[in-house]
């Protein structure tokens, strides 16, 4: 790597406050990293002695190993700790724990946690950079970078481009990182599902709020599908899974009317055949697997940026 | 001994008193109020020069949680009493979720004795609606008010049940007190910890609707005509049970309401960047329910200002937003927040006075709040000019929880005093 390309933020946490120019550099940082992980040594040296702590409260398959691969490549030491395995489950408070890590000198801290706000409240208690990878329902920047990315790449820019969210937006973390990061980035935003899944007030971010799928998705460059979570039955919000794949499961039918390029994009697990219907999720106009590759090399490029290129570039 | 405080500007609303007068204290009652000059400075009377100061009846606060019996660790009624002094308050109500709850004459004799031990201001008990504030079965009432509490609440916890809510109203007139209402339906705050709106949907964290206050309102205010209760709304906080109070008032049923000053000075806004300071219940609301908060400010919809002083200790602040606990150290920022009413001109600096003085001792029919001669010589003298910076590691409560560090405000406390005695002195 021989860019000098810094970021504006120290603590990736939230997709506010990244500029149009952050969100670039990321991208463009992990289209030159992805290489590496083609490569039959998937390894360069770049974070060498680096300490990476995945903190993860929360369970994780797809998130925490993309954090710790992309840690890996770049060959800092990761160490992964679960919350069942932590203090935590021993009564230690968040900061606490936080403390006591941050006394270990890690580089960087990446949390998932089930409340929202976590990991900024423990990005005040570390001296090290935090990487917010899923906090409750509030954000999951990494995953929102992930999804521009891939769009980019299919799309060529992003730019003026229409994207429609389905599901359950109220809950979604996915969803509201990628408000933020597409109006960023110029594109525009509608999201649909029933009015119980959408969140109060969510028209004065700037998206338009629809209810039904087929006009949801008419003009849309871009579906992302959410994943829907069965307890909303119990929380009252759906009447059944039956019901809600009735009017928002998208398939080949919906797809017809959409526009001949559309991309289907989903954060995962994928509920098949609940909120997308197995051939639209194999069809040629889904790019999920695509989506879990970039994952590895976003996160590569958020760690070399926000490790910076000071000593990195010397090794 | 006597003492002397002139020079002061005195403001006694409940006498319709507003000037320059000089004020004679005697065994702990107030004696004499004259123009100044007037009062003869002989040699045995202790003289205090309130220097232009503002003399008002001590400051009288209807809502507050001093966490003794049970978590001493967060405010006990000593450090309480001594926040509220420093606050101006000469007298406080406590509420009775305690541990163990205030639902039997023990527990409230076991404040009363604490209280007169460690307390330096006066500590009113208020007993609880439900015993174990679980809202299955009336408290004993008639014994809670002989061992001297003077009103009835579950606060923390609506009365949600309404049959038993109708029962506690019309079980509570044979003993004259009010019954005070945590206005909140659970089912529609269920998991919630902030008001729902824009704010909420941007932080992820779940809503609690204004609608949960303004339905149980409605309620307990459709229970008055035949029970013929007292209800006092505590902490109003919705534009929507501002107007409801406002219109049972003109239909003349008995129905009352305090606002806490956190309502009326900040919004939701308040809990970005998760601020578990901001955490109220009921939660701080958006501009158009603070803008008619202001407005029952205005006409006298709501009644009196009370602070819902809630200390919390930092092992309770500082956690997650949604584990954190609800509250706000209100007693040593009351005046200053209040007068910001006075500088926006929602209320006059008499009015200001009223509402934290006569009408809280008017509504609970404590013969306290004035400066009448005759009266126990509770007295608040206070500078309402001099600009301060709020420095909520200086309180004197237990705790420190607050989201006004670093406000600029007027209104500092210069002198409490206390059955004649100052209990509080500004250096």
């Amino acid at each position: 790597m021989t860019q000098t390309a810094s970021l504006s933020k120290r603590n990736i946490i939230s997709m506010n406050g990244l500029k149009a120019e952050d969100i670039k550099v990321i991208l463009d940082t992990a289209v030159s990293l992805k290489e590496i992980s083609t490569r039959t040594i998937k390894k360069v040296p770049t974070l060498r002695g680096r300490t990476i702590i995945n903190l993860f409260f929360e369970p994780s398959t797809r998130t925490r190993t993309s954090f710790e691969i992309a840690g890996k490549r770049l060959s800092a030491d990761v160490i992964n700790i679960s919350g069942t395995g932590s203090s935590t489950a021993k009564g230690e408070s968040l900061i606490d724990t936080a403390r006591n890590l941050n006394a270990m000198n890690p580089d960087i801290l990446v949390v998932r946690h089930n409340c929202s706000g976590a990991p900024a409240l423990i990005s005040q208690f570390v001296d090290c950079p935090v990487i917010n990878a899923g906090d409750g329902t509030h954000e999951h920047p990494s995953q929102s970078l992930l999804d521009l990315l891939t769009i980019r790449e299919h799309k060529g820019s992003l730019e003026g481009l229409k994207v429609t969210i389905v599901g359950d937006i109220a809950h979604s973390r996915v969803a509201r990182s990628n408000i933020l990061a597409m109006q960023t980035m110029g594109m525009k935003v509608k999201v649909v599902g029933p009015p119980t899944l959408i969140p109060v007030e969510i028209e004065r971010l700037g998206v338009e709020v629809c209810y039904d799928l087929g006009q949801g998705i008419n003009d849309a460059d871009v579906i992302m599908i959410l994943r829907i979570q069965l307890e909303r039955q119990n929380q009252g919000l759906l009447s059944s899974l039956r019901e809600y794949s009735n009017y928002f499961c998208l398939t080949e039918k919906h797809l017809s009317k959409a526009k001949k390029d559309t991309l289907i994009i989903h954060p995962g697990p994928v509920n098949r055949g609940i909120e997308i219907a197995l051939d639209v999720m194999e069809g040629p106009r889904s790019v999920i697997l695509d989506q879990v590759t970039n994952g590895v090399a976003i996160r590569m490029a958020l760690f070399y940026l926000l490790l910076g290129e000071s000593d990195a570039d010397t090794n | 001994m006597r003492t002397l405080i002139k020079n002061g500007h005195l403001i006694d609303p409940g006498n319709k008193k507003n000037g320059e007068f000089d004020l004679l204290i005697n065994k702990g009652k107030i004696e004499a109020v004259e123009p100044r000059g007037k009062i003869n400075e002989t040699s045995d009377i202790e003289i205090i020069d309130a220097n232009g100061a503002i003399v008002s009846p001590g400051f009288c606060d209807m809502h507050v949680h001093f966490r003794e019996p049970g978590h001493e660790y967060k405010e006990t009624i000593e450090t309480g009493s001594q926040s509220a002094a420093a606050g101006g308050f000469t007298t406080v109500a406590v509420m009775p979720n305690t541990e163990p709850v205030n639902d039997n004459r023990s527990i409230t004799e076991l404040i009363i004795s604490q209280a007169k031990e460690t307390a330096i201001v006066n500590v009113l008990p208020i007993g609880a609606i439900t015993k174990g504030l679980k809202g299955e079965t009336l408290s004993d009432m008639g014994e809670l008010k002989a061992a001297g509490c003077i009103g009835y609440s579950d606060d923390g916890r609506p009365v949600s049940d309404s049959e038993l809510m109708r029962r506690a109203l019309e079980y509570s007139k044979m003993f004259d007190l009010p019954c005070i209402q945590h206005s909140e339906v659970l089912e529609l705050t269920r998991g919630g910890s902030m008001n729902e709106g824009i704010v909420s949907t941007e932080l992820g964290l779940k809503g609690m609707p204004t609608e949960a206050e303004d339905i149980m309102v409605h309620r307990d205010i459709s229970l008055l005509p035949k029970t013929g209760g007292r209800l006092h709304v505590a902490h109003i906080s919705s534009g929507g049970a501002v107007d409801l109070v406002r219109q049972a008032k003109a239909k003349g049923l008995p129905v009352t309401c305090e606002v806490a000053p956190h309502h009326f000075t900040l919004t939701h806004e308040a809990c970005r960047g998760y601020d578990t300071n901001a955490k109220m219940s009921p939660p701080l609301r958006a501009e158009p329910d603070i803008e008619m908060i202001k407005e029952g400010m205005r006409d006298g919809t709501i009644d009196f200002i009370a602070t819902d002083h809630a200390p919390h200790d930092l092992v309770d602040k500082q956690v997650e937003f949604s584990k954190a606990c609800f509250g706000i150290v209100g007693l040593e920022t009351a005046l200053p927040l209040t007068l910001k009413m006075v500088d926006e001109k929602i209320i006059s600096l008499e009015k200001a006075i009223d509402m934290l003085t006569f009408q809280p001792n008017r509504i609970f029919r404590l013969d306290k709040g004035t400066l009448g001669i005759g009266k126990v010589a509770d007295i608040t003298i206070f500078d309402e000019k001099t600009k301060y910076s709020i420095d909520p590691s200086k309180f004197k409560s237990r705790s420190k929880n607050s989201p006004y560090k670093g406000w600029k405000v007027r209104g500092k406390i210069l002198r409490t005093i206390v059955n004649g005695k100052t209990v509080f002195k500004n250096n």
